[in-house]
């Protein structure tokens, strides 16, 4: 094994698996996942204004060039190429609050790029979601910017400094928000997380492209809807489950921050015990702490959980025994 | 392990360069992460630390004759109790606001890996003299260590430094920094920075057996399985 790689090319030697390749490229997977993302981007400019554009310009312009100094001063191949730095700039900024001040989503940015990803090897080496790890990083170093969200510009009153997201308003005990709103994203929140129907539109697209497989999204959003009607807050089975699949990060995490390909574990059965926990932990943190909003702690929580999880549900060997 | 006799001099660098506690053998671990919030409470501790070293070494070598190897660690443990005691009056009397800053982890010094450590590895098997020398190395690096890791995280964090404001007028500083997470995160990229500057050999292939194992303490055992590297 450490006698060094063998490479394909060289027929001599017999090289280790895989021996069949695809077409598929990172670049044409990345470009994928861009192309998902953009109804959900659009319908963060539409409800945050312009600001929300200028927000996702320069998370994404940062993240890239971060990625191309740090694989320069680190003396690494250029990666730039690839796009995956594209798409956590596209992800980190749909997760921040639209009327962030810049210079803290460039800071996310190199936390992204540089800390949580270059330092640990660059693409597929990363143990955490890098746009997640900034997200969290920016709650825990700026508490008060990263929880001051802006109302939809659909509203008739300019302005307004301050607005609850739905979850916001549940634990303070405000005026929730019609369903319909939720569905839409005509309600406050990060820009890129209000619309669930511009994301499942996305969802849809990286499904029918293959980019992903529905084990995630759908056990996740599935037990996160049956632990938030079991754990009601008047008391067992009383919860709405439809309030919580729709509001907050619920939808952007579990169909593009979970199914991130290096941060969630390679089989069926692994995917499923990691969406599930992420399901569970979300209800527990929105319903049992401080915090309204718990989709990206429990994502990240599950990220650092998953060579745990890939050793335990790893495949027996064809022809090995029959139950490992 | 016999091997040419060290210098003085070369003692007191291993300390601050090949052996440096904090960032070579990883030993010390809880303070260095608990306590360096701000740059002085590295100082401080460092200090504190460098006392009860250099004073436990030395006498733990003075008694190395007789102290029977079977009940070495319980008499090891006497002696740093002492000095500990000794620098906690000290700091109550003299320094009361460092000392409320620090707090547990003052008395947590008897229990510190790096005493411990230099006890076991160096001061039972060495001259008084060089074991005098090897405990000012080794708290110099360990003073010198925890004071950079509480520079950057006090800039980072508050925008001070030794409490003077510099950037915190400029930007807001990051809170994560002062934060445990943070402590983790300035320790990580410090180490492998100084891996970098001083090139130093990947510890896997290094067959020195006095890097990273301790008598006492999980950080010291939990390293000393990973040949002295963190997990």
């Amino acid at each position: 094994m450490d006698k060094g790689e063998y490479v394909l090319d060289n027929l001599i030697n017999v090289s280790s698996s895989p021996h069949i390749r695809s077409g598929v490229t990172t670049r044409r997977l990345m470009l994928d996942v861009i192309i998902a993302l953009i109804p959900a981007s659009a319908a963060g400019i539409y409800f945050f204004g312009l600001r929300a554009a200028l927000l996702i310009a320069v998370t994404v312009a940062s993240c890239v060039l971060f990625e191309y100094l740090t694989r320069k001063a680190l003396k690494r191949s250029n990666t730039i190429g690839d796009l995956s730095a594209v798409v956590t700039g596209l992800l980190l900024a749909l997760n921040l609050p639209p009327e962030l001040p810049l210079w803290m989503a460039i800071i996310g940015s190199f936390f992204a790029i540089v800390i949580v990803k270059q330092l640990f090897g660059g693409i597929g080496q990363n143990f955490l979601n890098p746009a997640l790890a900034a997200r969290a990083f920016l709650v825990i170093s700026y508490g008060t910017r990263m929880t001051t969200w802006t109302q939809p510009s659909t509203y008739a009153a300019a302005d307004a400094v301050s607005f609850a997201t739905p979850l916001g308003a549940l634990k303070e005990g405000g005026q929730l928000p019609d369903l319909i709103d939720m569905f839409i994203g005509n309600i406050g929140g990060s820009t890129g997380e209000t619309s669930a129907l511009a994301l499942i539109i996305g969802g849809i697209y990286l499904l029918a492209r293959g980019v992903i497989t529905w084990h995630i999204p759908v056990v996740y959003i599935g037990t996160a809807g049956l632990f938030a009607w079991i754990l009601g807050r008047d008391g067992l089975l009383t919860g709405n489950p439809l309030f919580h699949v729709l509001a907050g990060g619920l939808m952007i995490g579990a169909i593009f921050m979970a199914t991130d390909y290096t941060t969630s574990p390679m089989t069926v059965k692994g995917m499923v015990i990691y969406a599930a926990g992420c399901g569970i932990l979300t209800i527990l943190f929105r319903m049992y702490t401080n915090m309204p909003e718990g989709v990206s702690y429990a994502i990240l929580l599950m990220n650092v959980a998953v060579p745990i999880i890939d050793r335990f549900t790893k495949p027996g060997r064809f022809g090995g025994a029959a139950n490992v | 392990m016999e091997k040419k006799k060290k210098s003085l001099g070369s003692i007191f660098l291993d300390g601050i360069i090949n052996q440096n506690p904090a960032f070579r053998l990883l030993l010390g671990n809880c303070p260095s992460l608990a306590i360096t919030t701000l740059a002085k409470n590295g100082v401080g501790m460092g200090l504190a630390a460098t006392f009860v070293l250099v004073g436990s070494n030395l006498f733990i070598s003075l008694l190395r004759k007789i102290i029977p190897e079977k009940v070495r660690i319980p008499c090891f443990i006497v002696v740093i109790a002492s000095f500990t005691t000794i620098v906690e009056m000290i700091m109550a009397a003299f320094l009361p606001e460092l000392d409320k800053e620090l707090g547990i982890y003052i008395p947590l010094i008897v229990v510190n890996c790096i005493i411990f450590a230099r006890a076991e590895m160096f001061a039972q098997k060495n001259p008084p003299v060089e074991s005098f020398m090897d405990g000012i190395g080794m708290g110099t690096g360990f003073m010198i260590a925890i004071t950079i890791i509480g520079s950057v995280r006090e800039l980072l964090g508050s925008g001070t430094w030794m409490g003077i404001p510099v950037t915190v007028n400029l930007f807001e500083p990051a809170t994560f920094f002062i934060l445990p997470p943070g402590g983790f995160l300035v320790m990580g990229l410090l180490i492998a920075l100084f891996n970098k500057v001083f090139k130093v050999k990947d510890p896997r292939t290094i067959e020195d057996k006095e890097v990273g194992c301790c008598a006492v303490g999980c950080q010291g055992c939990a390293n000393a399985a990973n040949g002295g590297e963190t997990v």
